[in-house]
């Protein structure tokens, strides 16, 4: 595959000083593909003539080990797709297949899933943010997003004892009730937090290198971004609103308060304003949530063996925190999912970067593809 | 002080010199015995210098930083040389040997020879050049063929792209880093480190009060020589993995690590010289009595300290804005203040 790919991208092209092109295998190891991306560069000096992204390198075969599995079990691997935002894959996965079997969570376990997607939004923008200004060379916000972050994997850790991989959200419901001091601990923590957005913004925002390195880079004009099947954050710095939980509410999404985080200008920049944004949006979410919750059940009564019906299948989709987390489940009668494929929006947002770098610097590369926020198991899964 | 102590260390050799019957060569031996203590010093601060950069930057990062081995970690780098010494080379093996073999001598002398022209206290300087400041200029300029041929020699693109963006980056620095120091010479007509401390003894005042603009082109630049942070494109871990060290490793790899933190002492140090006054005891603070060495590290610390700030705050700019920045905006900036300099100097009637 390698020679194939190799051999696509050769060196050539005229030039007015006689010089050549060549091939750069950014990846898999690198410090700047987060993980075990390959990126087959072709350059000419500094400047980027192509940029070719090659899969697999974490390749786990979840959808087929999915096939094979009960329908419960499916949700530990559901853990391993995304390993920053496995709350957000748990609950597509939990709730596409209590959509399948026509199943409903009882309203306390919905309440319980949205504070924990939304602190899991908020534990993954932190770490992406961090990444993102170490792609660009500053190193510091790295740390003060995982500080923070910390604290919410606390959180997490007090309730389902996980810190990374939680298996927390169930089909039909959530593993185990929350301890009565985790909701003034979650309050605390809201309120240590917000202030500290500002100093990130203090940190970063406006600091003139980080806006001479992002603004008008990589630029996702609105057709570009829903042509490529860009979505979620990424898609909403160009101004497109595309936040399935406004457009199709899922949980309680439509009983709280919350705006949709739209910028116009398609660039880096913008797309952390939007991640900036979000934050505080997630904020007030799990407030919200945290006055609605009341005493109740965690979860609905389930049949000894989960069977969906024959010949059924279904698409549902919820914003992760990378955008839209579709899962498309098609059914068989028996226990086991016949095919379980899950639409991420790593994938998608990934191979944007081709038409984004074209004639930019070596350096933008790093930080167009910092700005997407992907995650490589995501892709290959 | 620092006179005193130079002049007692110096009868300590003559009478040393004496004993062994070395005496017709004291000339050539006090060479060679201040070589060696400039040599010694400046790698026991540099080393300090890495563990206070570890420090600094995990106070920032509200980390903790080395405190294992020794009082604070003290000793952590100490640690980390020998690792780095005792480590195999591995090396690539169509590399370009003897350039490949060059390279980290050549930037670990050149900048080290740097520090020879510096005063540390009055009179206390291993070489008092009449022209210290051109020399300076010249030998710090070496690095880039370090960097150049590391590069080229590793047989690797990305130590490649590294050497060249360090070429381009290091040439480009290099004018406004000179003429940010011509309207100091314009006004002492000195090209001696030490007379310009002089001068400033005798004026009253520190450069940096009616040069603070050649002060800052001069830090900006004198960042972008070392290669460090926001400037520290040639070796952009995030895009180049390692730039032009990716293939070094070893004492090679240390004699690169140390010979960026020995630019960094070499700039700070004519820096503190310049625009700081030196040996100079701070003002309103002359009562102290402190050796005029302490006042001088202490400036050079807080330099490097500024330094070390912009590397944990800043982000990298890009290699095209980096040329701009240095063209279109330093260079002008410089030559500006050149012409102001030179219309002041004249109408005082000052200079040379």
């Amino acid at each position: 595959m390698t020679d194939l790919l190799l051999s696509q991208i050769k060196p050539g092209g005229e030039s007015p000083f006689g010089t050549d092109e060549y091939v750069v295998n950014m990846g898999p190891q690198h410090p700047a593909t987060h993980g075990v991306l390959r990126l087959v560069v072709k350059l000419d000096g500094e400047t980027v003539k192509e940029t070719m992204p090659v899969l697999g390198y974490l390749h786990r075969s979840i959808e087929k080990i999915c096939e094979n599995r009960t329908y419960p079990q499916c949700i530990t691997y559901t853990d391993r797709v995304d390993y920053v935002s496995a709350m957000s894959v748990n609950l597509a996965f939990a709730l596409a297949t209590e959509r399948l079997m026509g199943l409903e969570a009882p309203p306390r376990a919905q309440w319980l899933r949205m504070i924990f997607v939304e602190l899991q939004r908020l534990a993954s923008h932190l770490l992406w943010m961090g990444a993102f200004a170490g792609d660009i060379g500053a190193l510091t916000p790295f740390l003060y997003g995982l500080r923070e972050r910390e604290r919410i994997l606390d959180l997490f850790e007090m309730t389902c004892g996980q810190r990374l991989t939680y298996n927390y959200i169930r089909i039909g419901g959530v593993m185990i009730d929350i301890l009565p001091e985790f909701i003034p601990k979650c309050k605390a923590f809201l309120d240590y937090f917000e202030p500290r957005i500002v100093e990130y913004e203090e940190l970063l925002t406006y600091n003139p290198i980080f806006l001479e390195r992002t603004k008008g880079v990589g630029v996702i004009s609105a057709e570009v971004g829903i042509n490529s099947g860009v979505c979620g954050p990424s898609l909403r710095g160009s101004g497109v609103s595309c936040d399935v939980r406004k457009q199709q509410p899922y949980l309680f999404y439509d009983q709280v308060k919350f705006t949709e985080c739209l910028q116009n200008d398609g660039d880096c920049w913008a797309r952390y304003r939007v991640r900036m944004d979000e934050l505080r949006e997630s904020i007030s979410i799990v407030r919200q949530c945290l006055e609605r919750l009341e005493p109740g059940p965690i979860e609905t009564k389930l049949p000894p063996i989960l069977k969906a019906p024959p010949a059924s299948e279904i698409y549902s989709r919820i914003e992760s925190s990378r955008g839209e987390m579709g899962i498309y489940l098609v059914g068989d009668g028996t226990a086991k999912p016949y095919k379980a494929k899950y639409r991420c929006a790593s994938f998608s947002n990934t191979f944007v970067l081709d038409q984004l770098t074209r004639g930019w610097k070596v350096a933008d590369i790093m930080a167009v593809l910092g700005s997407l926020d992907m995650i490589v198991p995501e892709v290959d899964r | 002080m620092g006179d005193q102590i130079v002049q007692w260390v110096a009868g300590l050799l003559r009478q040393a010199y004496a004993m062994l019957g070395l005496s017709p060569i004291a000339g050539i031996l006090d060479r060679i015995v201040c070589a060696v203590a400039m040599f010694g010093f400046v790698s026991v601060f540099v080393m300090f210098l890495v563990w206070m950069e570890r420090k600094v930057s995990a106070h920032m990062q509200s980390r903790i930083g080395p405190n294992r081995v020794g009082p604070f970690g003290l000793l952590q780098t100490l640690a980390d040389a020998v690792k780095l010494t005792t480590k195999e080379d591995v090396h690539p093996v169509k590399r370009d040997k003897i350039p490949y073999f060059i390279a980290p001598i050549l930037a670990f002398v050149a900048t080290f020879m740097g520090m020879v022209v510096v005063p540390f206290d009055n009179k206390v300087v291993v070489a008092d050049l009449n022209i210290g400041v051109l020399y300076i200029i010249a030998i710090t300029s070496f690095t880039v063929i370090a960097i150049l041929s590391a590069g080229w020699s590793s047989n690797n693109k990305y130590s490649l792209l590294g050497g060249f963006r360090s070429a381009a980056q290091i040439v480009s620095y290099e004018v406004p880093l000179v003429l940010s120091i011509v309207p100091i010479i314009m006004i002492t007509g000195k090209l001696n480190f030490s007379s310009i401390v002089q001068y400033q003894q005798q004026a009253g005042y520190w450069f940096v009060v009616p040069q603070f603009v050649a002060f800052f082109t001069f830090i900006a630049s004198a960042t972008a020589e070392a290669n460090r942070a926001p400037f520290d494109i040639p070796e952009a871990e995030s895009e180049l993995t390692g730039g032009f060290h990716t293939e070094y490793s070893g004492v090679k790899f240390a004699m690169f690590f140390l010979g960026e933190y020995v630019a960094v002492v070499v700039s700070s140090a004519v820096a503190a010289t310049i625009f700081l006054g030196g040996w100079l005891p701070l003002p309103f603070f002359g009562f102290l009595h402190l050796p005029g060495f302490i006042w001088f590290m202490a400036k050079v610390l807080f330099i490097i300290y500024l330094i070390m700030a912009f590397r944990w705050t800043f982000p990298r700019l890009r290699v095209d804005q980096l040329m701009d920045f240095g063209w279109k905006v330093l260079i002008p900036i410089t030559i500006l203040n050149i012409l102001i300099t030179g219309f002041v100097v004249l109408l005082l009637g000052k200079g040379a």
